[in-house]
């Protein structure tokens, strides 16, 4: 019997069998940003304690960074006092960093692939869930902890217990004017926001397969959504073709030797699994979420659906979400409508995000409907810079949308971009939680950036298929 | 006096917060997470969610007078999910009196393993014995949990369930060894053999 990436991954790193019987993982890649490091770095040296791989370790600032100045301190105290900690600690430690003030800073899961950094057969660990986005190069890649990120720095290792495995095939074709983010969002709605608890994972079938690596990471970056606890997909010419000539990819002269380390990490074809699951891309529609979980979710032709849809224990959330949203059961979710437009974040923040969204855009010739803000947010300086570079900076602006620095922005509230009041944003970002957007009673519909930019220039939630004459 | 980090018996009254897939936003909201320490944080938990209950005239059970002092958190089903954020625990550890375990019917994981690394205990109960505690504690709040790690058991007035917990993790609550990093620490000649047989780090050639 073969074995699964996720197997032969996790044996090539275990170091030992720890006595409480998990099994301590050596992460062959540390990622740190400023929100989950600081207390981390603090008890390194109450402890007396040196990063062990300061070499293995790499940070940006993300979270905290406004988009639309670049100026220091921060107009922000806390936010200043963060980012302080952070140059202070990676200059004390010998860590490489990606600077805002130096023009080099990204959201740590656009960065780290763009570099090359991020590559197939090894482990990854941030202290950010969405560090799931690196298993798109078949790696596993785990989100951690505070004291955790402490442990990595200290040891590069974390204990970890064993996961089940999980295939996910999706077969077929997509449907003109489905993208990678309706499918995350329709395996989340069908495996459950819990159903990945206990598992890792993996991605494959015809659509996988032909996805570029952008839309493979907006894949496995909302695999924390559906609980799990990493994503991956099995690298291919696909990966090693993105991969070669990044700054931190292997040398032309260690490529063939590397190619050959990473096709041995490749899933056996009688690898076998936990559990197989597969769906047919034909069934799978543009995706909004109406509710407050990324698993309350609908096609776009649909409506948000009525109690008895939900299983008896799944009714409570499902009326909080009503009541959350003032959203009623049957109501139609296209229509609804929109008070921002925010396409940008570690989903859906890549450069052929933007490109897809400015060649829509472009082709219909409309502008933001006048009652929307909509902001445009590179997930890092090199994208923002490849989007000037086409000129679409320009496009955007005179389309109506804000074009902003890279950050976080919009998705989680921790920067000055935040919603206000009861607005309802149309984002691309991961996550509609209660509150997640920065008001505490702001409404998100999570939705593909292709949506995001339809429901702009609509002013409402609208099929961008129609819209934007996608067949 | 060094802190007893053993977890041999957790007793206490407990504050249930119903509902399934409790995310780390609602915890405590990421606009409190602008900070370099974790001090402050249990003034903030739940935050968003007390207000909103408040402004609807209700009352959040962490605003209830007859919950505080609670040590023993109850939940339902994915309770943490979503952000990796520590500053979810940190802030129940630091609420009221401290929150020192959580029962609920299912964690999500990266919630789970911050909490081990604090000594937080996440007990997982079935279904029918998370609904029986909370119906329990909302009927008399002043009922004493008791968690006994010992015998894996929970009582509570003539309640009583068992639960079940990885041996070994049961152990480091029992020993009160819980802290990952001395136990990772131990291994520094076998964490330089890994990386040495690690191809990526060594030029592909290994």
């Amino acid at each position: 019997m073969g074995k699964s990436l996720y197997e032969k991954v996790f044996e090539r790193h275990a170091v030992a069998l720890l006595p409480s019987g998990q099994h301590q993982l050596f992460m062959g890649l540390h990622l740190l940003h400023e929100v989950t490091s600081p207390q981390a770095f603090s008890s390194l040296d109450e402890r007396g304690l040196k990063v062990a791989y300061p070499e293995r370790t790499f940070a940006t600032a993300d979270h905290i960074i406004p988009t639309h100045t670049k100026l220091r301190p921060l107009q922000d105290s806390l936010a200043e006092e963060m980012l302080g900690a952070l140059e202070a600690n990676v200059s004390k430690h010998g860590i490489r960093f990606f600077s805002p003030s130096r023009q080099e800073q990204g959201i740590v899961h656009v960065l780290g692939p763009e570099l090359g950094l991020t590559q197939p057969g090894m482990t990854i660990c941030c202290g950010d869930s969405h560090t799931s986005t690196h298993g798109a190069f078949g790696s596993l890649a785990f989100g951690i902890g505070t004291s955790q990120v402490r442990d990595v720095l200290a040891t590069q290792t974390l204990a970890m217990g064993k996961l089940k495995v999980r295939r996910i095939e999706v077969n077929g074709a997509l449907r003109p004017g489905v993208y990678a983010k309706d499918v995350a969002l329709y395996l989340i709605n069908k495996l459950g926001v819990k159903g990945g608890v206990g598992f890792v994972y993996e991605y494959a079938g015809d659509v996988i397969e032909r996805f570029t690596m952008d839309e493979r990471m907006t894949l496995c970056n909302m695999s924390i959504e559906g609980g799990a606890r990493a994503g991956y997909i099995n690298p291919d010419e696909t990966t090693y073709e993105f991969l070669k000539g990044r700054r931190f990819a292997p040398s032309a002269e260690n490529w063939e030797r590397a190619v050959a380390y990473w096709n041995s990490v490749r899933s056996d074809a009688d690898a076998k699994y936990d559990e197989v699951v597969r769906f047919d891309a034909k069934d799978i529609e543009p995706m909004v979420t109406w509710g407050i979980t990324p698993g309350q979710s609908v096609g776009v032709s649909g409506q948000v659906p009525g109690l008895d849809a939900f299983p008896v224990n799944e009714r409570e959330t499902a009326e909080e979400a009503y009541r959350y949203m003032s959203f009623e059961a049957g109501q139609p979710i296209a229509g609804t409508p929109v008070n921002v437009a925010f396409i940008g974040s570690c989903t859906n923040g890549r450069l052929s995000d933007f490109e897809e969204v400015a060649r829509l855009v472009q082709k219909s010739g409309r502008k933001v409907a006048p009652n929307v803000r909509a902001l445009i947010v590179p997930g890092s300086q090199d994208v923002r810079k490849a989007l000037i570079d086409r000129g679409y900076d320009k496009l955007f602006t005179d389309a109506g949308f804000e074009f902003r620095e890279p950050g976080c922005s919009m998705c989680l509230a921790m920067n000055p971009d935040k919603l206000e009041g009861r607005q309802i944003c149309a984002s691309s970002s991961n996550r509609n939680f209660k509150g997640r957007q920065g008001s505490p009673s702001g409404r998100t519909l999570l939705m593909s950036p292709a949506m995001v930019a339809a429901a702009a220039l609509a002013g409402s939630v609208t099929d961008a298929r129609q819209l934007f004459e996608i067949q | 006096m060094t802190e007893d980090t053993r977890r041999i018996v957790i007793e206490g009254t407990a504050v249930p917060v119903r509902g399934d897939d409790i995310d780390t936003d609602r915890i405590v909201p990421a606009r409190y997470l602008r900070t370099v320490t974790f001090s402050g944080l249990g003034q903030h938990a739940f935050e968003d969610d007390r207000a909103e209950l408040t402004r609807a005239g209700q009352k959040h059970p962490f605003d209830d007078p007859a919950y505080a002092g609670a040590q023993v958190l109850l939940a339902n089903k994915n309770f943490g999910c979503g952000s990796s954020r520590e500053h979810a625990p940190q802030a129940l550890m630091r609420w009221g009196a401290g929150i020192s375990a959580v029962i609920a019917e299912s964690f999500a994981e990266i919630f789970n393993a911050n909490c081990f690394s604090i000594g937080i205990p996440c007990v997982k109960v079935d279904e029918a014995t998370g609904r029986a505690l909370m119906a329990a504690v909302e009927a008399d709040p002043t009922l004493t949990v008791r968690i006994n790690f010992e015998r894996s058991t929970i009582d509570a007035g003539t309640l009583h369930f068992g639960f079940e917990m990885a041996a070994g993790i049961r152990q480091r609550f029992l020993e009160g060894s819980w802290d990952s990093a001395t136990e990772l620490l131990a291994n520094r000649p076998a964490i330089d053999v890994a990386a040495k047989n690690l191809p990526y780090l060594n030029g592909f050639q290994a």
